[in-house]
């Protein structure tokens, strides 16, 4: 805040703000969505903690060797990656202010993303019709909730995603959609820290186990 | 159980008819709700609660009807205990006394949920709600939307707890509803997914409102107001919010995973296919202690601001309040194992968390001798605010002390699960939370409605209080000590009896003191004429929510207030400031929105829906939740200005008012 207003000429203090402005409109949002994303983190912890304590109880069912298929994994990963640098790429064109091009890259990420989600559900589905559900061991249902629990991420931040085209086509790159462009980035790059972290310690580690 | 596709689980077997009691209440219930419903239809407020409440996105008016239903869910709360009171001093030589094990395990665990839930939990939000924004110069929080609607998701939370009393069961499990007893083989019944799906739709509503408020404490600050220029209430805010959002993410993800274990068939805290239940109490109690602490954290500071108010001195060791409540923020996720010595996790184990919960009394008993300082030669004024905080040291140290005793692991082997515990806890919540919230409510009535609450039948509700809760809790300090168990229905050593009657008797005392409460609400409205208040400052109030009228305008201050010092408005007083009268701007302010009332209602519905496995009522209401969501999105004319004249008339109206009084 500017010094001159703590006081006047005379030296007495100014108790009141006459000169002032509306608050800039959104100023705390980053500060509350960082925050909210740090509350979703803590879901994340609780189901990484989880899968921590009952990872190795297989109640004589299938283990991690026997379920996970190491490459259509990777394949997977690398969607999410990818989907996390075109989405950057579609802030870089917020920056400069070239809507159509933003859309662009908006449409390749969500795309990443169903193909992300669509992987996802083959794998589940090939992994329940070998009779490994998430009724069969503590492991397997802390496995399906970790990683379903981030695959329900990504399909609310893909509905996000397209809501966000429609309302950048109505309205443009208005300081409004470019904060929540914002906000979704944030967002979409999160979901990325998050499954960087199941694939270490849910696939990688569990293939050492 | 058998299910249709129309009503799921819901047949007419659902509703509790053969329990005469809960026919009665309903009876009762049904009587004053249609009372209520054609009152507000005969004289047409309908249209004004949904515009100017109901819809309204004002800090003010959100924090006011927070309070509203934290004492709506006191009574119903407050009816299991007395109820429990009953049956406990009823059930001997041979008596069941008149509830039978099915009512009476739901009363228990009904009122454990209401109290910490849908009556501390909303008393607390709506004092932080209305004092923050006004203690830092803001004109409202900084997502107003979102305040709305996480009222109405807590009281969405409180609509489903209130149904299961008619509709069906609440949960027999006990307040944290362990597992493998919650679970489905145990209680198969709607019981537990009421109590999932309320607490559920309730905490959502509180995480959203802890990081608004955070995000407003840091962001709307009136300028020169830096965090160690914070009133003490702020400060203690801060910190509660903060443990809000860094516990409840862990009660969301905990109650995710009974209810999958419920529904889907999961074996996360199953007894078999490798699950744990003791990861479910861990898992609970890492909420649970921070949630102790977000319930007193505010309190703490009410206290503060009305020991330093009535004792006319700026608080002592204004510093070293606030790092004590920044320590005991820490430290609170550090000491949940207390809750479960007895689970077996060793010696070493038990040690570390028997010496966390110890250190903790330190900050807690810097805070005393902090408010004992501040009254020390100060120029005390024994006004009911002052008076709940006298009671609430009292009380509240002998709680504390017998919470050492407890944090002590081959004591807490001896006393675990007994009425010790219960007594101890009472002891803190209600000597702490809600001697708290009285001296609160007591404190800044007048600033809410501009006029003070009637002091006779507050002395009366004290005296009630203070003297019912000591005659209701120290029976039960005795009976833990003598191994009597909690939760229990029946008795069958009669020296025990005289206790249990003591407690009712104590219980008794307590229900007039509520009565008195309520009254002196009722006296005080009639009276509003004599006890009114005109100057806005009617304690000689040192923080800034003193310095506007009483009630505030919709735009709080019509000119931001500079700080320049702790107690800001004592320093203004003290300096002569003066209040600027002319050059008023039209004010941006956001605007009402009915949208978290249809979000809530829907979530109601959803959870009903899950509840009562209707699935295609669930998948539709939930649909309607992300649709509502979405169209919300598309509204970008969510503010307004209010035009300078009408802020110059509100002022003008004002000055004559402060010159009327002379």
């Amino acid at each position: 805040m500017a010094t001159n207003l703590q006081t006047t000429a005379g030296g007495t203090p100014v108790f009141y703000d006459l000169d002032e402005h509306d608050h800039p409109e959104g100023g705390s949002t980053m500060l509350g969505f960082w925050i909210y994303l740090m509350s979703d983190c803590l879901i994340f912890a609780i189901l990484f903690a989880v899968y921590g304590v009952l990872g190795a109880s297989y109640a004589a069912g299938p283990a991690p060797k026997d379920l996970f298929d190491l490459p259509l994994v990777a394949v997977n990963t690398a969607m999410l990656l990818m989907s996390s640098i075109t989405y950057g790429f579609a802030m870089l064109e917020m920056q400069r202010g070239r809507a159509g091009a933003v859309q662009a890259w908006l449409a390749v990420t969500g795309l990443f993303g169903l193909a992300f989600i669509g992987i996802e559900l083959y794998e589940f589905a090939h992994m329940i019709h070998e009779g490994a559900t998430p009724q069969r061991s503590a492991f397997l249902s802390s496995f399906f909730t970790l990683v379903g629990t981030h695959g329900l991420h990504v399909t609310f931040g893909i509905i996000w995603l397209v809501t966000l085209m429609v309302q950048v086509a109505r309205h443009g790159l208005i300081a409004a959609n470019q904060r929540r462009l914002m906000c979704l980035s944030m967002f979409w790059h999160f979901l990325d820290v998050i499954w960087i972290g199941v694939f270490t310690f849910v696939y990688l580690m569990g293939m050492l186990r | 159980m058998q299910t249709s596709f129309l009503f799921g689980r819901l047949s007419w077997e659902s509703l509790p008819l053969h329990e005469p009691i809960v026919v009665v209440t309903f009876g009762v219930v049904a009587l004053g709700g249609i009372a209520v419903v054609g009152a507000l239809t005969y004289f047409r407020l309908w249209g004004y609660l949904w515009r100017e409440w109901f819809t309204s996105v004002d800090h003010k008016k959100i924090g006011i009807m927070y309070m509203v239903l934290g004492i709506i869910m006191l009574l119903r709360g407050f009816a299991d205990a007395i109820m429990m009171r009953l049956q406990q001093a009823w059930a001997f030589n041979g008596s069941e006394g008149y509830l039978n094990a099915h009512h009476y395990d739901q009363i228990f665990t009904a009122h454990g949920v209401i109290m910490i839930f849908f009556v501390a939990m909303p008393l607390v939000t709506g004092l932080m709600n209305y004092v923050v924004p006004l203690q830092i110069g803001a004109r409202d929080v900084s997502f107003p939307f979102l305040n709305n609607f996480s009222f109405w998701m807590t009281v969405g939370g409180a609509v489903l707890v209130m149904a299961s009393l008619f509709i069906g069961e609440f949960a027999k499990t006990g307040w944290l509803a362990y597992p493998p007893l919650s679970n489905i083989g145990y209680s198969p019944d709607v019981g537990v997914d009421y109590y999932i799906w309320a607490l559920q739709i309730a905490g959502v509503g509180t995480t959203l409102s802890g990081i608004n408020l955070i995000c407003t404490i840091i962001k709307l600050r009136a300028p020169g107001m830096t965090l160690m220029k914070m009133p003490v209430f702020t400060w203690t805010s801060l910190c509660t919010n903060v443990l809000i959002v860094a516990s409840f993410p862990v009660l969301t993800a905990v109650l995710v995973l009974l209810g999958l274990d419920r529904y889907v068939g999961t074996n996360f805290f199953t007894n078999d296919f490798g699950g744990s239940p003791m990861m479910y109490v861990n898992l609970i109690w890492i909420w649970g202690h921070p949630e102790v602490y977000i319930l007193i954290l505010p309190l703490f500071g009410v206290f503060s601001e009305v020991t330093s108010t009535f004792s006319g001195k700026r608080l002592f060791g204004y510093t070293s309040m606030v790092y004590a409540t920044v320590v005991i923020t820490v430290l609170s996720y550090l000491v949940w194992l207390h809750h479960f010595f007895t689970m077996g996790s060793g010696a070493s184990v038990n040690s570390f968390f028997g010496i966390t919960t110890m250190i903790i009394s330190i900050p807690t008993g810097a805070k005393i001798f902090n408010w004992l300082f501040t009254m020390y030669r100060g120029r005390i004024r024994f006004e009911l605010p002052m008076m709940w905080t006298i009671a609430f040291m009292l009380t509240f140290v002998v709680g504390g002390m017998t919470g050492v005793l407890l944090a002590v692991p081959p004591a807490d082997f001896v006393l675990h699960n007994s009425l010790f515990l219960i007594a101890h806890f009472h002891n803190v919540i209600i000597g702490g939370v809600l001697f708290g919230l009285f001296a609160g409510i007591a404190y800044w009535w007048p600033k809410a409605f501009g006029f003070k609450l009637d002091p006779f039948w507050g002395k009366v509700s004290f005296w009630c209080w203070v003297v019912g809760f000591w005659l209701a809790f120290t029976p039960l300090y005795v009976l833990g000590l003598m191994g009597v168990t909690r939760r229990m229905r029946v008795f069958d050593d009669p020296s025990l009896h005289i206790w249990f009657i003591i407690a009712g008797i104590g219980a008794l005392v307590i229900a007039a003191g509520i009565g008195a409460f309520l009254l002196q609400i009722a006296v005080s409205v009639w009276k509003r004429k004599e006890l009114v208040d005109v100057t806005g400052d009617p304690w000689d109030g040192r923080t800034l929510e003193w310095s506007t009228s009483s009630p505030p305008p919709d735009y709080n201050f019509a000119f931001t207030p500079i700080v320049h010092d702790n107690d800001a408005w004592a320093d203004m007083k003290r300096r002569g400031h003066g209040r600027p009268l002319t050059g008023f701007r039209p004010i941006h302010m956001p605007r009402s929105t009915g949208t978290g009332v249809i979000l809530a209602g829907l979530s109601v519905a959803c959870g009903f829906a899950l509840i009562w496995y209707i699935w295609w009522l669930a998948a539709l209401s939930f649909a309607g939740i992300v649709a509502t969501a979405i169209w919300h999105t598309f509204n970008y004319h969510r503010d307004y200005h209010i035009p300078a004249d009408e802020i110059v008339r509100t002022e003008e109206a004002r000055t004559q008012a402060l010159a009327s009084r002379g």
